[in-house]
């Protein structure tokens, strides 16, 4: 309920303000959804967000998946961090553009340069993250698992993992944000299609309802999977946890 | 099967890099079916000589032998549960092969049957330890460490709780170490009473005491623990 008000206020304001600014800067909510619809009834709305997911997917998974690994790695083995640090230093502070553009470079206008850039500049955040999670994994369960003996898997399972299930999600709520921020960057500058693509296309057009539209219809998805899959997984997750007001 | 245990030192290093003596000669040796308690004054080193008995901490000077493959079942000082498992699965991923019957008479007497599905965190301190207590047992160890089970508890939880150990540990063959701080405890529970002195801690006395657990009347257990108390008092002090 509280969310369907706080949806209609935003589009209320919109609609204000598009009297304010006119149609040629800012088009009013039906000139968006016409356009929305005409390109969802021409099938362009869903290849494009189709391409995007896809490369979000790919490049979110592959940064979580070495992210988790190298930073549990450095935030258990002192040498390993010792070894990581600088250039983990180096990568998180490296432009995400300058990332992109050496990437098709290196690599090609190519799918794999895309999607590898894109996780490359998700997979120091995943690695910070998951690192603190380690060094503050409590010693004395450790112990309790040392003692009892628990084999390796059980002791990942339900000793560590839950320990690092509020880190992970975490790396992956920050990540997903960093990763729909920059894959439109990537589609932009090298991908024949893609909702970063259309934008694109849209912008040198003057097309604003299309670029609205594509806009918009993004956001619908970012918000569906983070409600659909981020916010449950959290929930599960921290259901032993004495709620908080 | 019997446990020997000769520490002959162990320092600890503090954060600021200072080296403190925590152990300067402990040694004893228990036999399976025994019930020791470690008795000294708070920080003496009791939980550190359990530590390197279940060999948690192998960097000391001396020599543990305890049975090959032994299964430790360990009572931490503080109940050490997995907050994000239930009371049930705590108790079941340290025991994977104890069968529903079994656990089910163990919550029995615990208590502990009302709380199987219940998180940690919605236990109070006295049933959590009442937990800490279930899984250390259901693993049906060889080698049962307690390390004080009863502190903080209020007198009659204790000595109700009390009871159950010493239910628990009659009739199997464990070799069991228990640490207290407290006499009664240690009197009322123990075959083999070992005396610790301050930091750094060596053994003042090892006291066994013959009567069973069960036939022990109240007037025994007084002549012990005044036993007890006057060598503590006689205590050489360095």
């Amino acid at each position: 309920m509280a969310r369907l008000l706080s949806f209609a206020v935003f589009v209320a304001i919109w609609w204000i303000a598009s009297l304010f600014a006119g149609d040629a800067k800012l088009p009013p909510p039906p000139a968006v959804l016409a356009a929305m619809i005409a390109e969802a009834r021409s099938g362009n709305l869903f290849f494009h967000l189709g391409a995007t997911l896809a490369r979000v997917t790919l490049a979110f998974t592959l940064a979580m998946a070495l992210g988790a690994a190298i930073g549990y790695l450095m935030g258990r083995v002192r040498l390993a961090d010792r070894l990581g640090d600088p250039w983990l230093i180096l990568l998180l502070n490296l432009p995400a553009l300058v990332v992109i553009v050496l990437a098709y470079i290196w690599a090609g206008l190519t799918e794999v340069a895309a999607i590898a850039a894109i996780a490359i500049n998700k997979l120091p955040t995943a690695i910070v993250t998951l690192r603190e999670g380690a060094r503050a994994l409590d010693a004395a369960l450790d112990e309790m698992a040392t003692v009892f003996a628990l084999p390796h898997w059980s002791r990942f399972r339900h000793v560590i993992l839950p320990q690092l299930a509020p880190y992970i999600a975490a790396a992956a709520r920050s990540g997903l944000s960093l990763v729909w921020k920059i894959v439109l960057v990537a589609e932009l500058l090298g991908r024949p299609n893609g909702v970063g693509f259309e934008i694109g296309v849209a912008f040198q057009l003057f097309d604003i309802p299309l670029l609205l539209a594509y806009s918009l219809s993004f956001a619908a998805v970012v918000l569906l999977i983070e409600t659909l899959l981020v916010q449950p997984f959290e929930a599960r997750s921290s259901r032993w946890r004495p709620r908080a007001a | 099967m019997r446990l020997e245990v000769e520490i002959a030192s162990k320092t600890f290093k503090s954060a600021a890099g200072e080296l403190h003596d925590v152990i300067a000669g402990v040694a004893f040796a228990l036999n399976a079916g025994e019930v020791g308690v470690l008795v000294g004054p708070s920080g003496c080193g009791k939980s550190t000589t359990l530590r390197i008995l279940a060999g948690l901490d192998p960097d000391f000077q001396g020599r543990v032998s305890r049975p090959t493959g032994a299964r430790i079942g360990f009572v931490f000082q503080e109940p050490r549960l997995l907050p994000w498992r239930s009371v049930e699965e705590n108790v079941r991923l340290a025991a994977p092969l104890a069968d529903e019957s079994k656990l089910s008479a163990l919550f029995e007497i615990l208590e502990l049957k009302a709380h199987r599905n219940h998180f940690p965190g919605e236990l109070s301190l006295g049933l959590a330890r009442r937990v800490a207590l279930a899984r250390a047992f259901a693993v049906e160890p060889e080698l049962l460490i307690l390390d004080e089970p009863l502190a903080s508890l209020d007198t009659a939880l204790a000595s109700r709780l009390r009871d159950e150990i010493a239910m628990l540990v009659d009739g199997r063959s464990v070799i069991t170490l228990l640490v207290t701080h407290d006499v009664d405890d240690a009197v009322r529970l123990g075959d083999r009473v070992i005396l610790l002195s301050p930091r750094p801690a060596r053994v003042l006395a090892d006291l066994p005491i013959r009567t069973p657990r069960s036939a022990r009347g109240e007037v025994e257990i007084a002549a012990i623990k005044s036993e007890i108390t006057r060598r503590i008092d006689h205590c050489p002090t360095k």
